[in-house]
């Protein structure tokens, strides 16, 4: 009886004390950082994504749009998204370059006015073509943007994950913090929960269909995100994902919007 | 029939304690039920699921972002609305109102999204921030945008500065039925919190609380109500008493009718409405007239010196078939409301005909056991009044063509007045003065916006097709034509939109405000627009997400229901004859202006029915076609004769026009068929001529007649004071109905006896002769 009662005691207090040792913001900076550390090196990439818009009620409707990322080195990514449907706006182009610190540096290409407009807002909350994903969800994601906190270790599909809050710095973001599931073994993204101001739980991103590229990096093919208060829900089904194709930083200048293609 | 009646009061006091027990059990089974009963507080509940103009809503909804809401109008107190320390309100209730449950997007002045271009920068922030160290320069900003852009002025800033506004929308989960009084607590709590730290009056209107009061005001109803309610009936029961004992058992009778069928509605899984709220009160005024007839039929036979026993056996036998027949026919009656098109009518018939055949069972079982526990003095009641009204019986019955004359010119008089009622169904009105959602709503149409908002939703007809110019120029025509009708005060239109980013692209120049010239210039303008906006503000509140449609809403001031649906087939015949747009228009409003004309059409056929089972119901109790016939004349003028004197005296009336006649024939038919089985028994068992019947059933049961209708018209003047509108609508009604029928019980319908029931059947009579006339 004794003895019961005292290894449920220590069984009690490891437990409490394993919690309070994982839960910890060094941790998750940490495996934050070895993300990023891991994907360093793949110099730019190209992919055909194709954006399904679906609502709660089954109605649905697609876009097709062109993603062009050029690896930054002090400062964050350099992206690039060119709309190819619907017609009314294909050829548009959107370019953003990612800050460390600062608001992004965002610019889009209005052929139809043949002009270059600046988007000097600090939003970045907003849907993205209507849809569930915002800027900030497909933005590139730098360390400098988020406080973290290691949560849990957790097995997610089979694979061994860590479980780690993101807590974004920015006031503008749309969110109060992010739960990411990450694989140990190639720390890859497998599922985000992300909660609103209010701290509900406002949507969930899934990441598909991983595939290896130059023997090292890994990018997804299909991603799903749901919106829990609305029902609504997007796709985003990539295609012919090619890194390292050779692309300047200059292909990646304001100047050059109006020339691309 | 005596026999056998006499053997069951019998029988019931002889089991009296098995009995007893049975029908306890069978009530604390039902009362069980009540578990089950919660606060369905959803206007869409007065809707049927087939409703045409609920779905053609739901068919929106489903389309664009929900426009459930909260709205805080934020009430300057002194000063103007734009003012910096009411800028700074607003900029903190904005922040605040994200951690409203369940919001998913606020809209305020401070939050709004200004554009501004610099070269080729288009420059997208909130209109202010930090409101309290604004420049002039700034000031001049907000004074201006807040007056002058149309997606604020009129919606969520008043032009004159009287009031503005923070709304947030809301997207209930509907998984729980307190999620709106969550969110109401909550956004009442910010209010407060913002009131305490800013000098502001803050007024919660919106879908929200248009929601929370009807669950308020059920429960304010069944706190006040309900109590007021027994506090009559213990008074009227006792002055008719004058025990009591006498008084307790009828409680005792009550109570348990109510539980009963509150419990059975819970089992029925129905929720409360104020409709099916005010059922409590309805029962209990039902069911106390039951055990007032049986206790003081005993009571007046032990004052002829009968034992307790025996009087109670024999008031069970003398009242047992007309309680049954009036528990009936009035349980038929409300069992009628189940054709009305609003399911919280269906709850409230079913309910309180549960009610009444439980408070029969209750008083004609429970109410002799329970009397035969404890000894009761008879007193002296009202049999003074037994004289009286057989001289009335005299008055009448000698001057019937007299009374026919005068029946015949009043009723058509009162009758010709019916068309003076307007129907109007607003439903902010529904709540009187004393709910604090209707205060503050008045208090938002007259300082910042209307509460009537209509959705236009226009469809391009193909994908993306909203950023056609020849669509938008239409959208453009519809909405300068809504801006130009004086009854509407704001109009949120995507055409504005695309004529502000064509300027603001184009250096501001004001020359630019108009529809861009080319679809693809369009679509470009709008993708930069989505892709400047922050979170939460996305343009589904006005897209379908394949932007193959857009929602125009038009927002109306305070006006009837007819001038609404008037107003609302002109917007719809300029869309159809003007821009090709064949669409209806829907919104909460709307289907509330058409609710009175659906039900009026379904409770046409709903009382046809309850008219023909009720009469069919009299014809075999009384088994005599011509009475039966006869009756129907003093039953069905009540109600049409209250409707007029409605119109004279009110002249406006909501969607309980609609029930009123079918609840109040089986409440007022009570009294015609006590009156006509007392004169059937005069008739057959004594032999005696109509008019010397007449007499007689004014004797016998004139006093009862009286003291039925002021029980019930006490109990509907209870419910009359309810804060919910349709309620006090219906329950006036049926109290006007049932002071008419109870005068025409005693003038028209002996009239008509003595007018048509002459010498009937006499010669066949072989023993009429050696009857002689009571009155020489």
């Amino acid at each position: 009886m004794k003895l019961a009662i005292a290894t449920m005691f220590v069984a009690i207090a490891s437990a409490v004390m394993t919690t309070a040792a994982f839960a910890s913001p060094e941790k998750g900076r940490e495996i934050a950082i070895e993300a990023d550390g891991r994907d360093k090196g793949f110099g730019d990439s190209t992919a055909q994504i194709t954006m399904i818009l679906m609502d709660k009620y089954g109605q649905s409707t697609e876009r097709a749009i062109r993603n062009r990322t050029f690896e930054g080195d002090k400062e964050g990514d350099k992206s690039l998204v060119i709309f190819d449907s619907p017609g009314d706006v294909r050829g548009t182009a959107f370019l953003s370059h990612t800050k460390k610190a600062d608001s992004d540096d965002q610019w889009l290409y209005l052929p139809a006015l043949k002009r270059v407009k600046r988007i000097a807002s600090s939003n970045k909350a907003g849907p993205f073509m209507g849809s569930e994903f915002s800027y900030e969800d497909i933005a590139s994601q730098e360390v400098e943007k988020y406080t973290y906190n290691y949560l849990r270790d957790e097995k997610l599909n089979g694979l061994d994950c860590f479980v780690v809050e993101y807590d974004p710095v920015d006031p503008k973001s749309g969110y109060k913090r992010q739960i990411v599931w990450m694989d140990k073994a190639e720390y890859r993204v497998h599922k985000i929960d992300f909660y609103d101001r209010k701290d509900a739980l406002l949507k969930t991103l899934t990441y598909e269909d991983y595939n290896q590229y130059l023997d090292k990096f890994w990018r997804s093919n299909r991603l799903v995100m749901i919106n829990h208060q609305t029902g609504k829900k997007t796709e985003l089904m990539f295609a012919d994902w090619k890194l390292q194709t050779g692309m300047t930083e200059r292909d990646f200048e304001k100047s050059a919007l109006k020339r691309t293609r | 029939m005596s026999q056998k009646n006499s053997s069951y009061g019998e029988w019931i006091l002889k089991y009296r304690f098995l009995v007893l027990s049975l029908i306890t059990a069978v009530t604390l089974i039902a009362a069980t039920g009540a578990q089950f009963l919660y606060f369905d507080n959803d206007y869409r509940v007065f809707f049927g699921k087939e409703n045409p103009q609920l779905k053609a809503f739901e068919q929106i909804q489903q389309t664009y972002t929900k426009i459930d809401n909260v709205n805080f109008a934020v009430d300057p107190i002194s000063g103007k609305a734009n003012a910096p320390e009411v800028l700074a309100a607003v900029e903190e209730l904005t922040d605040i109102a994200w951690q409203l449950p369940f919001s998913i997007r606020v809209d305020s002045l401070s939050n709004y999204q200004h554009t501004e271009v610099e070269g080729d920068d288009l420059i997208v922030r909130d209109l202010y921030t930090d409101a309290m160290s604004m420049s002039a320069d700034e000031q001049a900003l907000v004074d201006n945008v807040s007056t002058t852009e149309p997606a604020l002025a009129g919606k969520i800033h008043d032009k004159q500065h009287r009031a503005t506004s923070v709304n947030a929308t809301i997207q209930m989960p509907g998984k729980n039925a307190d999620e709106v009084a969550i969110v109401a607590a909550a956004a009442r709590k910010m209010a407060a919190e913002i009131e305490a730290k800013h000098n502001v009056k803050i007024r919660l209107g919106g879908v929200i609380f248009l929601n929370n009061a009807f669950l308020e005001s059920s429960m304010l109803d069944m706190a006040t109500l309900v109590p007021a309610m027994y506090l009559v009936i213990l008074i009227v029961a006792y002055l008719l008493l004058r025990s009591i004992m006498a008084t307790f058992l009828v409680l005792l009778v009550v109570v348990p009718s109510i539980i009963v069928a509150m419990g059975a509605g819970g089992w029925m899984g129905i929720g409360l409405t104020p409709p099916s709220a005010s059922a409590p009160t309805i029962i209990t005024t039902l069911a106390v007239a039951d055990s007032i007839h049986l206790l003081v039929s005993m009571f007046n036979r032990m004052r002829a010196g009968h034992s307790q026993r025996d009087s109670l056996l024999y008031s069970i036998r003398i009242n047992g078939k007309p309680i049954f027949l009036t528990s009936l026919t009035t349980a038929l009656g409300f069992l009628s409301m189940n054709f009305s098109d609003s399911p919280p009518f269906h709850d409230l018939g079913n309910v309180t005909a549960i009610g009444v055949m439980a408070a029969w069972i209750f008083s004609i079982v429970l109410l002799p056991i329970l009397i035969s526990f404890v000894p009761l003095k008879s007193k002296a009641t009202l049999a003074n009044l037994d004289d009286k009204m057989g001289k009335l019986g005299v008055y009448v019955a000698s001057r019937y063509k007299s009374v026919l004359t005068a029946s015949v010119i009043i009723s058509v008089s009162v009758l010709s007045l019916i068309p003076l009622n307007e129907i109007n169904d607003d439903f902010v009105k529904y709540f009187d003065e004393s709910v604090q959602y209707r205060q503050d709503t008045d208090w938002i149409s007259h300082n910042l916006t209307g509460v009537n908002q209509v959705q236009f939703s226009l469809t391009a007809g193909e994908s993306n097709g909203v950023s056609d110019p020849v669509f938008i120029e239409k959208v453009s025509n519809f909405t300068a034509w809504a801006q130009n009708e004086p009854v509407v005060t704001h109009v949120q239109s995507i055409s504005d939109t695309y004529k502000r980013l064509n300027r603001d692209l184009n250096a501001g120049d004001p020359a630019f405000y108009k529809v861009p010239d080319s679809r693809e210039l369009a679509a470009q303008y709008l993708l930069l627009y989505e892709l400047s906006l922050p979170f939460g503000l996305d343009l589904n509140n006005q897209l379908d997400i394949s932007k193959s449609s857009t929602q125009v809403i038009v927002t109306i001031e305070d006006m009837t229901t007819n001038e609404l649906r008037a107003w609302i087939a002109r917007a719809e015949s300029y869309l159809a004859d003007e821009l090709e747009f064949n669409l209806t228009a829907v919104g909460p409003t709307v289907m509330f202006a058409y609710i009175s004309e659906r039900n009026i059409q379904s409770m046409l056929l709903g009382t046809l029915v309850a008219v023909l089972l009720i009469s069919g119901v009299i014809l075999i109790a009384l088994r005599d076609v011509r009475l039966g016939i006869i009756s129907l004349i003093p039953n069905l003028l009540p109600a049409a004769l209250a409707f007029g004197l409605w119109g004279l005296l009110v002249g406006q009336v909501n969607m309980a026009v609609a029930v009123v006649a079918g609840m109040a024939l089986g409440v007022v038919v009570d009294d015609s068929v006590h009156f006509l089985s007392k004169y059937q028994i005069a008739r057959r068992e004594l032999k005696l001529s109509a008019h010397d019947a007449v007499i007689s059933a004014f004797k016998g049961v004139g006093t009862a007649l009286v003291v039925t209708t002021l029980i019930l018209t006490a109990g509907f003047a209870i419910l009359a004071q309810s804060t919910f509108g349709v309620n006090s609508n219906m329950a006036m009604l049926t109290g006007i109905a049932l002071v008419i029928a109870l005068i025409a019980d005693m003038t028209l319908l002996p009239a008509l006896l003595i007018a048509l029931d002459k010498d009937k059947k006499e010669p066949v009579r072989v023993m009429a002769a050696k009857e002689a006339p009571q009155n020489a």
